[in-house]
């Protein structure tokens, strides 16, 4: 089983079976309130289940931080066409690795959130997309899914409730593309993962063109709580308009990297300082990337006062996007991490839009020789203006997600690009580099 | 074109996990899994999954070139995917792709003289808070230092 050590500091809801004895196993599962939210929910109606999720403040978990509610309440239930749940565990956001702990460790979870969200707009088949890589999950999600027919949680008239739901795993096979919701739709389809052009949204038009709800795999495992105990005991871990916990992976020069449950709201500070046990080898942060690569990154003292929410990180001009927290202490060259992160973003560019296909790989070129030694002084005005010249310019969110973190570090960090203008290799290398173990 | 047991039954379950007349849906799936057991993505094996989810050998070779696990060149027998993505990075994910690299001699998407050995320097495999990290074929290894990734390989070395 796959998690780090437990914070103290953590607030374990999501969390809450992990450690327990084969916590994966629907016994295991239903011994601790396992699918008594799914029993509830379907004693409801679907306007008493979506009030519930939006009372909780849910947003989504997987970068965007949509209220979860109101996106279940786009979808129109009435359409004679068939309605699906789509689960995203495409977990691919660099610095990202919190759904496939909570696959792992506690899949039926995942499958009861996925049941409420089907009663809640009349579904009764969902498919869980997961990335090729985490081939060892689909067994997991397998097994689980076996489990639940076994058992009667899944099928035809589930615990005689009358509700029908079939539920299947899908694969991915590489493709960090189909994390996008409409590039997941169209992968789901057997296609080439390239994103659709929006409106019609996937609650309107989704998988196979039909009414769908599409959210993270986490955003589905926080919905038996607040099914269980209410939307609002939720809400209230949280901070206004954040309801609840978001998981948190901490990553790089952190000396407890892991993955911790931590409440909204969770101060920056004492995330690194108590729960990541501070800066490894006693270094002080020069960087803060909040939640995944494509975040804007923060400076030491732009995180001063900062918490892990969604309205803190706007008022701070980055997102809280998908807790994947990058950790960059003083001897990190920004500028080889900039190249790093672009390198990602044109690998990954499915080349359908030309800003964001041509823009990265424009700026990999540039961060490439700069980073040599042979940049120019006009090069770092042209590296942010290129990155600014994709934003807002393409069908998905990709050209955004390279574009962002570009500007800030060359506007924050502007006097690493100086340093670099010296015709020799990167001055940060000689200087213990990046890292030194 | 015959697979194993296992994997008729798993391409049976496959197509009929989508709508009626979707089953073009199971394509990927199908295109991943039969490559876990023939080893590489061939001709023979484009025109069955054509035939199989109805749809013409161009459009699956249209997929194929889409998707980066999918390969149509053989790979070694346990083919290392050392990522070097940015948590990997701070971590020295870099040095350990170096180091691989040097100790099988070979470098990206290439394959040792035994057909033993592949290396690939991937994007984020998911792992950033286990950093740095590989996966052999689809096997995880967390907090890889260079001496763990030499007794791994030598380990598999052996194995032959």
């Amino acid at each position: 089983m796959l998690f780090n050590q437990p914070s103290p500091l953590e607030t374990k809801v999501l969390t809450r079976r992990f450690g327990l004895p084969n916590s994966a196993s629907i016994d295991t599962y239903l011994a601790t309130e396992g699918y008594q939210a799914f029993l509830k929910a379907a004693k409801m109606t679907p306007e008493q289940i979506i009030e519930e999720v939006k009372v909780s403040n849910l947003r989504g978990r997987g970068g965007a931080g949509f209220p979860t509610g109101m996106k279940w309440g786009f979808v129109p239930r009435t359409s004679p066409k068939p309605k699906y749940i789509v689960v995203n565990g495409d977990e691919s956001e660099p610095g990202t690795c919190k759904d496939r702990v909570l696959i792992e460790n506690d899949p039926h979870q995942l499958i009861e959130g996925v049941l409420i969200a089907g009663l809640s707009v009349d579904a009764h088949a969902g498919y869980i997309y997961i990335r090729g890589e985490y081939r060892y999950l689909i067994e997991v999600v397998e097994k689980a899914l076996a489990e639940a027919y076994e058992k009667g949680w899944l099928g035809k008239n589930i615990q005689g409730t009358g509700f029908d739901f079939d539920l299947y795993a899908h694969t991915g096979a590489g493709a960090y593309e189909c994390g996008e919701e409409s590039a997941l739709l169209e992968s789901l389809e057997g296609k080439r993962g390239i994103p659709r052009i929006r409106p019609p949204f996937p609650a309107v038009a989704g998988a196979f063109q039909c009414p769908t709800i599409l959210n993270n795999v986490e955003t589905f495992c926080a919905v038996p709580a607040i099914l269980r105990d209410g939307g609002a005991a939720f809400a209230a871990l949280g901070i206004p308009k954040s309801g609840g916990t978001k998981m948190t992976c901490l990553t790089g020069h952190i000396n407890k990297p892991g993955v911790y449950e931590l409440k909204l709201g969770f101060p920056v500070k004492q995330m690194i300082e108590e729960v990541g046990g501070g800066i490894r080898n006693g270094k002080k942060l020069k960087a803060f990337i909040p939640g995944g690569s494509s975040c804007p990154v923060l400076t030491a003292a732009e995180v001063e006062g900062a918490t892990m929410d969604y309205d803190s990180m706007a008022s701070r001009k980055t997102m809280l996007g998908s807790g994947g927290v990058i950790i960059m202490d003083e001897d990190t060259c920004m500028v080889k991490a900039a190249l790093r992160i672009m390198r990602f973003y044109a690998h990954e560019s499915c080349g359908w839009c030309i800003p964001c296909r041509e823009g990265t790989t424009w700026l990999k070129k540039i961060l490439t020789r700069f980073h040599e030694g042979q940049g120019t002084r006009t090069d770092i005005d042209l590296i942010g203006d290129i990155a600014k010249n994709m934003l807002g310019r393409t069908f998905c969110p990709l050209g955004d997600a390279a574009a962002m973190p570009t500007i800030s570090i060359v506007e924050k960090f502007r006097h690493e690009f100086e340093d670099h203008l010296n015709g020799k290799p990167c001055p940060y290398e000689n200087t213990g580099s990046m890292v030194t173990v | 074109m015959t697979f194993s047991p296992q994997l008729e039954a798993r391409f049976d379950k496959l197509l009929k996990s989508y709508p009626p007349g979707r089953q073009r849906s199971a394509m990927v799936p199908m295109l991943l899994y039969a490559q876990d057991e023939i080893g590489r993505i061939t001709d023979e094996l484009v025109n069955e999954v054509a035939t199989r989810t109805g749809c013409t050998p161009l459009q699956v070779n249209e997929v194929l070139s889409y998707y980066s696990m999918l390969h149509t060149k053989p790979l070694g027998k346990y083919h290392i995917q050392v990522c070097t993505n940015i948590s990997c990075l701070l971590r020295d994910g870099d040095k350990l792709y170096e180091h691989t690299c040097k100790k099988l001699g070979i470098g990206h998407k290439e394959v040792t003289a035994d057909g033993q050995f592949s290396v690939e320097e991937v994007e984020c495999i998911g792992a950033c808070s286990w950093a740095p990290a590989i996966q052999v074929n689809y096997d995880f290894h967390h907090h890889v230092t260079p001496e763990k990734l030499d007794q791994l390989l030598d380990g598999l070395g052996k194995k032959q």
